[in-house]
């Protein structure tokens, strides 16, 4: 004799964790460009073959949280938040993961060099972006928190300053893709022109990272406005 | 009266299976959120749930049993033939009991109350005549199962959200968690007491005046506050676990409020449900002892509450353990903060319809006040399949509980000779 349990089926299964979950798993994939582009500068082959497989592996298992995720928000789920705005950070988030898996496999796939001159600049602006990934992660982390204050008081005021920081950094990522840009058109007469485009599309995907980063931010402030 | 010791065995064995039913499944919704939120283990859960029903059933259960036995059905114009008023009452428990199983079965959310409520109507209707049904006690009744899971929510709302504004929104959390969570525990001790003096301790030769019940609550208040005061003291701020979920300490504080508040819950769903299982059965017992008057004004007799409140700790003991294991386990997303606004409210609002006499269905006030929680943006998602499921449940309850009771009282007229 088992009952159907109404307290019991009253609570759906938070979308919460698995946010999280996604967004850490995407971190992990964009924490690895680092090491990847290193390996570029250093021209070390079998490495970059590596990174490039493990930031695709990465990005895939991304994608699975991504539409378990999906399939477990049905219209009958009663939440905190707008269901639309979470989907949308859901999607900004995995356009991070995305960038992160083009970026790896345009450079193996073309076989790219990274010129000398601009190889330390470079791998600063990776950093940088990174971390505007990482500190996007960590205002998602404190998604649990703001639920269980009602989105209000002075978690609410803690998570703004967590997106504000967000924004400064990828304001400096900004700043160091201008300096990028601007060592790369002093070396570009030198080098073969097609390899000169796909350099600079190159550096336009890494600022991607930083601006999807603060993507996810702005759509987290959203949730702070109601 | 012929047959006596025949009416009253069947009458304690349909009443007791009842109660056991309650026992095995609606405790476990009662108590659920309190084993969710983690702050009792399954074990110390039975044995709370155990003591509380039983002294809810005894102390405060009185009211809503009148109403049962005695305040839906005129039976003025049977005291030529008791025996109807027998067979009803026996058929309506049969009912009731069969038709929780068929739900079961099934899956549907109905309730307890809701069926015996329609297989008693249904049974006065047929029986007696339309007439012979008390329909504005019907009307406040069946008022009373909307207006009571909105008011849960009501309050609920109010009370996470004052939890929200006082301790969470602060500074310091968890020092104003240990500054304001004992003036809450005097609320649940204020409130449960002061209900339950006002209405239901008549019945067990307690007068008490109204200006001593205040005091007498307001003292049980003060005593419970003192208690959670002293528990509350020994918790220390733990640094280590503040790294994962920052409002971790916060809700160790709480959980001295939800044990407190579980308790409370027990008690009230043991005041108004285990009328729904002897409430059939008080009204036999009246008849039988009385020598056939069906207007019989005696007393309730003290044993028939403690039958009741025996066969839902069986059916605790027996089989609800497992649903409140199940139960337990798989409401994860439930803190002692966010369990206490709910299970306060739903306890609050139970315990004064039981002293108002006014049978409720304590799963679905919980489910009102587990809303409430969430319209104050407290529980990351609610399904709201139930509530659906639970409206359904509503349109089909009242009338299969009152046909079946209509096919069970032709059933034992037949085999009892026609009365």
């Amino acid at each position: 004799m088992r009952r159907y349990n109404p307290i019991l089926n009253l609570f759906g299964r938070s979308p919460v964790k698995p946010l999280q979950e996604h967004m850490a798993k995407v971190s992990e994939c964009v924490h690895l460009l680092e090491p990847f582009f290193k390996a570029v500068v250093a021209g070390d082959e079998n490495r970059v073959r590596e990174l490039q497989e493990k930031i695709a592996g990465l990005e895939n298992e991304a994608d699975d949280l991504k539409h378990d995720l999906r399939l477990h928000l049905p219209r009958t789920l009663f939440l905190p938040v707008e269901r639309r705005d979470l989907l949308e950070v859901l999607t900004m988030q995995d356009n991070i993961a995305n960038r992160a898996k083009d970026l790896a496999g345009l450079v193996r796939g073309r076989k790219m060099v990274i010129p000398e001159q601009i190889g330390p600049l470079f791998i600063e602006f990776v950093r940088r972006s990174i971390d505007a990934c990482a500190q996007a992660e960590k205002t998602v982390n404190e998604l649990d928190e703001l639920v269980e204050t009602g989105f209000s008081g002075t978690e609410a005021d803690m998570v703004q300053k967590l997106i504000t920081e967000l924004d400064r950094v990828e304001k400096e990522t900004d700043q160091i893709q201008v300096k990028v840009r601007g060592c790369l058109f002093e070396i570009e007469r030198d080098l073969p022109p097609v390899d000169v485009m796909f350099l600079y599309r190159l550096i336009d995907w890494m600022g991607d990272i930083g601006d999807y980063s603060q993507r996810v931010g702005s759509r987290l402030q959203l949730l702070l406005a109601k | 009266m012929e047959q006596a010791v025949l009416y009253l065995s069947l009458a304690a064995a349909f009443g007791l299976f009842m109660a056991w039913g309650i026992g095995a499944n609606d405790v476990a919704n009662a108590m659920g959120t309190s084993v969710g939120s983690r702050a009792l283990t399954l074990r110390q859960a039975i044995v709370v749930a155990a003591i509380f029903e039983f002294a809810g059933a005894v102390l405060a259960g009185g009211q809503v049993t009148q109403t049962i036995r005695k305040g839906i059905i005129d039976a003025s114009s049977l005291s030529a033939s008791p025996e109807i008023l027998i067979y009803g009452m026996l058929a309506a428990l049969l009912a009731a009991g069969i038709w929780l199983l068929v739900a079961s079965y099934f899956g549907w959310p109905v309730s307890t109350t809701h069926s015996i409520v329609g297989a008693i109507v249904g049974f006065a209707v047929v029986g007696i005549g339309l007439t012979a049904v008390n329909w504005g006690k019907i009307g406040a009744i069946v008022a009373s199962w909307v207006v009571s899971p909105l008011l849960a929510g009501a309050i609920a709302f109010v009370l996470f959200l004052s939890i929200q504004r006082l301790i969470f929104n602060a500074e310091d959390p968890f020092r104003n968690a240990r500054r304001y969570v004992p003036f809450y525990i005097f609320l649940v001790g204020f409130v449960i007491a002061l209900v339950t003096l006002l209405k239901g301790l008549s019945h067990i030769g307690l007068k008490v005046t109204t200006g001593q019940s205040y005091a007498i609550a307001l003292v049980a208040g003060l005593v419970l506050m003192a208690i959670g005061w002293w528990r509350i003291r020994a918790i220390s701020r733990e640094p280590r676990i503040v790294a994962g979920f920052h409002f971790a300490n916060v809700e160790r504080v709480f959980g001295v409020l939800m044990v407190i508040t579980a308790c409370a819950m027990a008690f009230a769903h043991g005041s108004n449900d285990v009328a729904n299982a002897i409430g059939p059965v008080a009204a036999i017992v009246g008849i039988v002892n009385s020598g056939g008057n069906v207007a019989q004004e005696s007393p309730l007799p003290l044993w028939v509450l403690t039958v009741g409140a025996v066969g839902i700790v069986a059916g605790l003991v027996t089989y609800g353990h497992k649903v409140m294991a199940t139960v337990g386990t798989r409401i994860t997303d439930l803190t002692p903060s966010r369990g206490f606004a709910a299970t306060l409210a739903a306890a609050a609002t139970v315990v004064v319809a039981s002293g108002t006499g006014l049978p409720i269905s304590t799963t679905h006030t919980l489910v009102g006040a587990v809303l409430g929680v969430g319209m104050a943006r407290g529980i990351a998602a609610i399904n709201l399949r139930v509530v659906q499921a639970i409206f359904v449940s509503w349109i089909v309850t009242l009338p299969a509980g009152a046909l079946l009771a209509i096919i069970f009282y032709y059933l034992l007229k037949a085999m009892f000779g026609g009365g």
